[in-house]
């Protein structure tokens, strides 16, 4: 058999049938479901009397609204409640499992389904939301798809695709102390473009990649979207199968064996092809700071603002000046010298906790600076919270100044009350800093959790390594 | 699902690249729990002055001039001319609901967004991908001549200008042939049930562990 890459590999093993032009019914192995984007689907179901095909295999769960303050009122805002209270009638008419707002497991979506041991190596996840690339850090075909295929894989557990193309980013070389999986996103974002990976599924190598613990390979595949491609993935490991084992939903026993021996091929061969390669070394990477208003528009700590005079293509220049206008900053400005009013450590992408462990390192016995007006941290699930507090982390943060909350989607989209007020500026390890993202008129800087934990200490940003080293 | 085979149209130019699905439908909309009403708060940020929640009246919004929409010579525009990456970001279908539900029936750009593409398919808006030269051109065409209108032919893939010239555009054959029928991709497939069930069986036997049942597991294993 030739050569074959690890999305090869998983596409070829749940293609159901393929039409003439290439196009295919894909099987899909785990659907996560959460309240924003599902409710049309499930009035869909309804409205054509049709049925769940396989209930067993979705999980749902409330994320994008929940309050990350006191929940034991319920949601105050009506609109929000309605949404969660839709998503708990469609599951249980349907028969899906969800994980309430109540429950201690409840969390971000792409948080919980790796924790619980319901997203799996060789699965392929889908979910209504376009950081479901998360899950492929396990070595799964995971993307996120739109609501009518959201009712399509309720109704009929496939999916209609073409297959992509494959990119491999190839990270090599040790990545310095306290540069990260984050600081690896934008600089790939930053070196391909925000559709560097539009069309293709990318997949991530090399002993960087290698060296990365499971948590810090979500973080990676989290952001590929934000380089274009839908799917990100990473071959599986000793570490994935190590991070696996027994968990919730994890095969036991005489199926855990099978399974292990059967993810032991989940990795790219030796000699496979494909579409393009991008070569990075980690060995030169330094924590990064995004400064405009696209995740491609970022830059090494040390760096500045650039000028869009210096940009020859004049669509991508028209875009910068607006970017700077919208962010409120000029060229040149050193991106140290970029004071903050938030900080915001949570999210998809950074809200494991590894991420909050991170955070607290350089915390730890030092206070938020007086110009920041509010420094929080919200955990990614129930059980990433309790864990933190087992190990004191929230009592670092909170004699910080920072507040500690519940966990949820919360300022990374500002669907609930936690946003930005216009012009106000965050560092934040969430994963977009579109126009209005996280509030209208708000001004997003994406970050590490190192970076952003330094960013709410010293009041602007600056290099987390110089604040780790006294 | 609203087929489409032919469709003429006001051409409106949002000269910007990389415009996301949160400008295009800011997260406070994506509350219902329905498909439609969306229109109103297409591209919201951007289009009105003061800041939009959902239930606010829109009639008595103050809207923005300077924004392209809102400017008399492009009002009933249904063709939007885009730059590079259109759609990225969010998943959220909401987007081409809200395109839809204002009235846009095409979306011309150099290139999309994966999610977003995919998701206008199932709801009969047409994406076009045109080279970038191509739509460089047509950028200065709408902007030289006021009431610039396209025609857009899915049966022969081709965009027809006001000067008689035919752009070729490439789209897959299945997709098409779904959009110009209006064929419910649902019932299509389970047209396959069967296979479905054959493919589910043959999987359970070579990978068994994939077929644990969420609920049981819940309910204790």
């Amino acid at each position: 058999m030739p050569a074959q890459t690890l999305y090869d590999k998983l596409w070829e093993a749940h293609v159901v049938r393929e039409e003439p032009d290439g196009t295919a019914l894909l099987y899909i192995d785990r659907h996560l479901v959460h309240e924003v984007t599902s409710p049309q689907a499930f009035e869909g179901l309804r409205l054509a009397g049709r049925r769940v095909w396989r209930p067993a295999t979705a999980l749902a769960v409330p994320d994008h609204n929940v309050p990350t303050t006191d929940r034991s009122r319920g949601i105050a805002d009506p609109v929000s409640r309605e949404q969660v209270e839709t998503l708990e009638r469609n599951v249980r008419e349907f028969g899906i499992t969800e994980f309430g707002m109540e429950d201690p497991r409840q969390g971000i979506v792409h948080v919980i389904g790796p924790e619980q041991g319901a997203t799996l190596p060789g699965m392929t996840v889908v979910c209504g939301d376009s950081h479901t690339s998360t899950h492929g850090a396990l070595g799964a075909l995971a993307f996120g798809i739109g609501t009518s295929e959201v009712e399509h894989v309720l109704a009929t557990q496939c999916l209609v695709q073409k297959k992509s193309r494959v990119m491999l980013v190839q990270v090599d070389g040790e990545t310095p102390p306290w540069v990260t999986a984050k600081d690896i996103a934008l600089a790939v974002i930053g070196a391909i473009g925000t559709a560097g990976g539009t069309g293709h599924a990318m997949e991530f190598a090399g002993a960087a990649i290698r060296a990365l613990s499971v948590e810090g390979r979500m973080t990676l595949c989290n952001m590929s979207i934000e380089a274009g491609a839908r799917a990100g993935m990473v071959g599986v490991d000793e570490k994935t199968i190590e991070y696996v084992r027994g968990r919730p939903f994890a095969p036991r026993g005489r199926l855990w064996e099978q399974a292990v021996a059967a993810w032991g091929d989940l990795h790219s061969d030796a000699g496979a092809r494909f579409d393009r390669v991008v070569c990075l070394d980690a060995g030169d990477l330094e924590p990064q700071v995004t400064w405009g208003t696209s995740p491609e528009m970022v830059a090494p700590v040390s760096g500045r603002v650039p000028d869009p005079e210096a940009e020859s293509d004049e669509v991508r220049a028209r875009g910068m000046r607006r970017a700077l206008e919208y962010m409120g900053l000029e060229p040149g400005t050193a991106l140290a010298d970029i004071a903050v009013d938030k900080v915001f450590i949570g999210s998809c992408t950074n809200s494991r906790i590894e991420d909050l462990r991170a955070a607290a390192a350089v915390v730890r016995g030092r206070r938020v600076a007086p110009n920041v007006r509010l420094a929080m941290v919200v955990p990614g699930s129930g059980l990433v919270k309790r864990q933190a507090e087992a190990e004191g982390l929230d009592r670092v943060f909170r004699e910080a100044g920072f507040e500690w909350r519940e966990p949820g989607c919360s300022m990374c989209l500002a669907m609930n009350a936690d946003r930005l007020e216009p012009g106000e500026r965050c560092a934040s390890t969430s994963n977009r800093n579109f126009e209005g993202r996280q509030g209208q008129g708000g001004r997003t800087h994406l970050v590490s959790p190192a970076m952003a934990a330094a960013a709410a200490v010293a009041g602007h940003f600056v290099d987390v390594r110089e604040l780790a080293e006294v | 699902m609203q087929p489409f085979t032919r469709h003429t149209g006001l051409v409106v130019p949002l000269d910007r690249p990389n415009v996301d699905t949160d400008a295009i439908i800011p997260k406070q909309y994506l509350k219902s729990v329905r498909r439609t009403g969306f229109g109103p708060n297409l591209f919201d940020d951007w289009r009105y002055l003061d800041p939009g929640e959902p239930g606010m009246d829109h009639g008595r919004r103050r809207e923005n001039p300077d924004f392209v929409l809102n400017q008399p010579r492009y009002r009933g525009a249904t063709i939007l001319l885009a730059r590079d990456n259109f759609g990225c970001g969010s998943s959220r279908e909401h987007a081409v609901w809200a395109l839809m539900d204002y009235g846009i029936r095409v979306v011309i750009a150099p290139s999309f967004a994966d999610i977003f593409y995919n998701n206008s398919f199932k709801n009969g808006l047409l994406p076009v991908v045109l080279p970038a030269e191509t739509v460089d051109r047509l950028f200065r065409a709408v902007g030289a001549r006021e009431g610039y209108r396209l025609t857009v032919d899915l049966e022969r893939q081709e965009v027809e200008t006001p000067e008689g010239e035919r752009l070729a555009f490439e789209i897959e054959p299945f997709r098409r042939h779904r959009l110009l029928q209006g064929l419910d991709d649902i019932a299509l497939t389970l047209q396959h049930a069967d296979e479905i069930r054959a493919y589910e069986r043959r999987r359970m036997r070579e990978a068994p562990w994939l077929f644990q049942d969420l609920l049981a597991a819940e309910t204790g294993r």
